[in-house]
């Protein structure tokens, strides 16, 4: 087996007497989609934003590439190769669709401090930001302001951002929250896809969607990792069964 | 052109055909009066890029709008009494000449700004505002308590600064200068905003999270602009000190602050031109209600009240709509 891209070795967080992460170990390999599910309330959130480096950990540490980087903060982490989507997308709403995407394919070039030049008439920009709005499926909407756009549109526009910053991972959380069957259907063939480009560390609540697409899934109960597997793994795990999928898959 | 470029250029044609028409017909108080609309439009401009383009609303720019004021009086006010700037560890002399003096007002209010923004920026929402506003009156204070340069009593400079062979004396001259001015700042405001650099002002404004995620930090963008800002806000101070040939410390109160504020949210927070028509109509204000009474600050009141309320865009989005520059 190749060696993890992104190792995480005992991570703990606590918030007051709450331990958020307790203690967890989890690895995401080349070219893999690797699930984390959980319970709500079970620290998936909290343990993405320890990836990011938008919380720091009180112990453990985060390997990327075989080299420690639990000292850079959310700005190094995105620029080395860490890219995230939100539950929630973020997007620059008084922006066009396009703008959101060359802003990111600025900050991917390291130049973002050019004060001269209209960005409208930097061509290449836009080309670029182009085509990574048609790889996202976005491309008809590229003049709209991302505030007129609808939920499901806005996700393809955080997709096309990350998508922008060519990253070595995929941090996503949550990405069907709130798409229609017919969304999530597709992408759930897009993420299939996306996972060629680099792999993916999937929060996820829609089962369906995690059975079909995850390599490996985790399943964080109560900030602990209770069980690592393949699909099959999963759904024959008692202590699983019990803890979290229940009646759904009974 | 948009409806709001073709707005821009006939709020910058009516400004100087007011100077003109007035010159023209023997009325050099009011060619003075578009002067200080031009020179506190031009500080709004300069602000309206952190509070309008970045969301900082800095409630401390009169510090940057004084010192490029004192830079005026002191370098001025050596040079006529014939005495050194300082003569330890080098001579330096004063100077009358303008662009030296723009370029010090300029070149200070930058190297004041940076760690004024880099503390304040450390905090945000009404604690910046807060912390911008301390700044801004521990300056003031200084200013009052300096004995050196007039204290409390201000700073006079006899004759204006000279640019050139110009006659800076005469006030459509002077006009024209401050006017050059303006149309330099208000163009590299609009450049910088529709540059990269612009972008990601308007991201850092809009979602910083996002603009951390894709590496870029909102905080050096922010500070990047605070500073420019200042700088441009100083070059107007420069300009104001010239234009009444007098400095005091209440260039750097916080009403001044608080002025450049109202120019920018009455005529349209983030519009480039919006400040301009802010002090304009500010100016106009000060001049037709302040001869009829003294509390001509009250119907200021009640319009802003109704341009808050009603009118989001100041007086440019209710001419033109929606903001179209995305």
């Amino acid at each position: 087996m190749p060696k993890p891209i992104l190792r995480i070795n005992g991570l703990e967080k606590s918030f007051g007497a709450l331990k958020a992460t307790n203690g967890v170990t989890l690895d995401l390999y080349p070219g893999e989609i690797h699930a984390l599910i959980g319970p709500n309330g079970a620290g998936k959130s909290t343990l993405i934003k320890q990836i990011v480096g938008e919380i720091r950990p009180d112990a453990g540490s985060i390997d990327f590439e075989g080299q420690p980087i639990d000292r850079l903060d959310a700005a190094d982490r995105a620029r080395i190769g860490l890219a995230r989507t939100f539950q929630v997308s973020q997007i620059a709403p008084e922006l066009s669709a396009v703008r959101n995407v060359m802003l990111a394919v600025e900050a991917r070039e390291g130049r973002v401090f050019r004060f001269f030049r209209p960005v409208s008439r930097d061509l290449d920009l836009i080309a670029a930001a182009m085509a990574f709005l048609h790889d996202a499926g976005l491309g008809e909407r590229a003049a709209i302001h991302a505030a007129d756009l609808s939920h499901g549109e806005r996700r393809q526009l955080e997709f096309a951002m990350a998508l922008a910053l060519k990253p070595k991972v995929f941090l996503m959380d949550e990405p069907m929250a709130g798409l229609s069957p017919d969304g999530s259907k597709r992408m759930t063939a897009f993420l299939s896809e996306l996972r060629h480009t680099a792999p993916i560390l999937l929060v996820e609540h829609d089962m369906e969607a995690v059975f079909a697409l995850a390599d490996r899934i985790s399943v964080l109960v109560y900030g602990q990792v209770i069980a690592t597997g393949t699909v099959a793994d999963i759904r024959a795990n008692p202590e699983v069964r019990t803890a979290y999928l229940g009646d759904e898959a009974a | 052109m948009s409806r709001e470029t073709i707005l821009n250029v006939a709020i910058l044609a009516g400004l100087l055909a007011v100077a003109l028409g007035a010159w023209a017909s023997g009325e050099p108080f009011v060619v003075q009066l578009a002067t200080r609309a031009a020179i506190l439009g031009m500080a709004g401009v300069g602000l309206n890029l952190a509070l309008g383009y970045g969301g900082l609303v800095s409630f401390g720019h009169a510090a940057f709008f004084g010192i490029g004021g004192y830079a005026a009086g002191i370098l001025a006010s050596a040079a006529q009494n014939y005495e050194p700037l300082m003569t330890w560890p080098v001579e330096l002399p004063g100077t009358t000449s303008m662009p030296i003096i723009w370029l010090t007002a300029v070149i200070a209010a930058g190297l004041i700004a940076l760690p004024i923004g880099a503390l304040s920026l450390r905090t945000g929402g009404v604690h910046f505002i807060m912390i911008t506003l301390a700044f801004a009156q521990m300056i003031y204070y200084f200013a009052i308590s300096w004995p050196a340069y007039g204290g409390e009593d201000g700073l006079s400079i006899y004759v204006r600064n000279s640019l050139g062979t110009l006659d800076t004396m005469s006030p459509l001259t002077f006009f024209l200068i401050a006017f050059a001015l303006l149309l330099l700042v208000l163009g590299l405001v609009l450049v910088a905003t529709r540059s990269r650099f612009g972008l990601a002002l308007a991201m850092a404004r809009q979602n910083p999270l996002r603009l951390t995620s894709m590496g870029v930090r909102p905080f050096n963008v922010r500070l990047t602009a605070f500073v420019l800002s200042a700088m441009a806000v100083a070059l107007a101070g420069a300009l104001y000190a010239d234009l009444n040939r007098f400095v005091s410390p209440t260039m750097l109160s916080w009403h001044l602050s608080g002025e450049l504020i109202v120019f920018v949210i009455l005529g349209g927070v983030g519009r480039p031109c919006g400040p301009l028509i802010g002090a304009c109509i500010y100016v106009l204000l000060e001049q037709w209600l302040g001869g009829l009474t003294d509390y001509w600050q009250f119907p200021l009141g009640v319009i802003l009240l109704l341009v808050v309320l009603f009118a989001r865009g100041g007086v440019i989005g209710l001419v033109t709509g929606r903001n179209a520059n995305a």
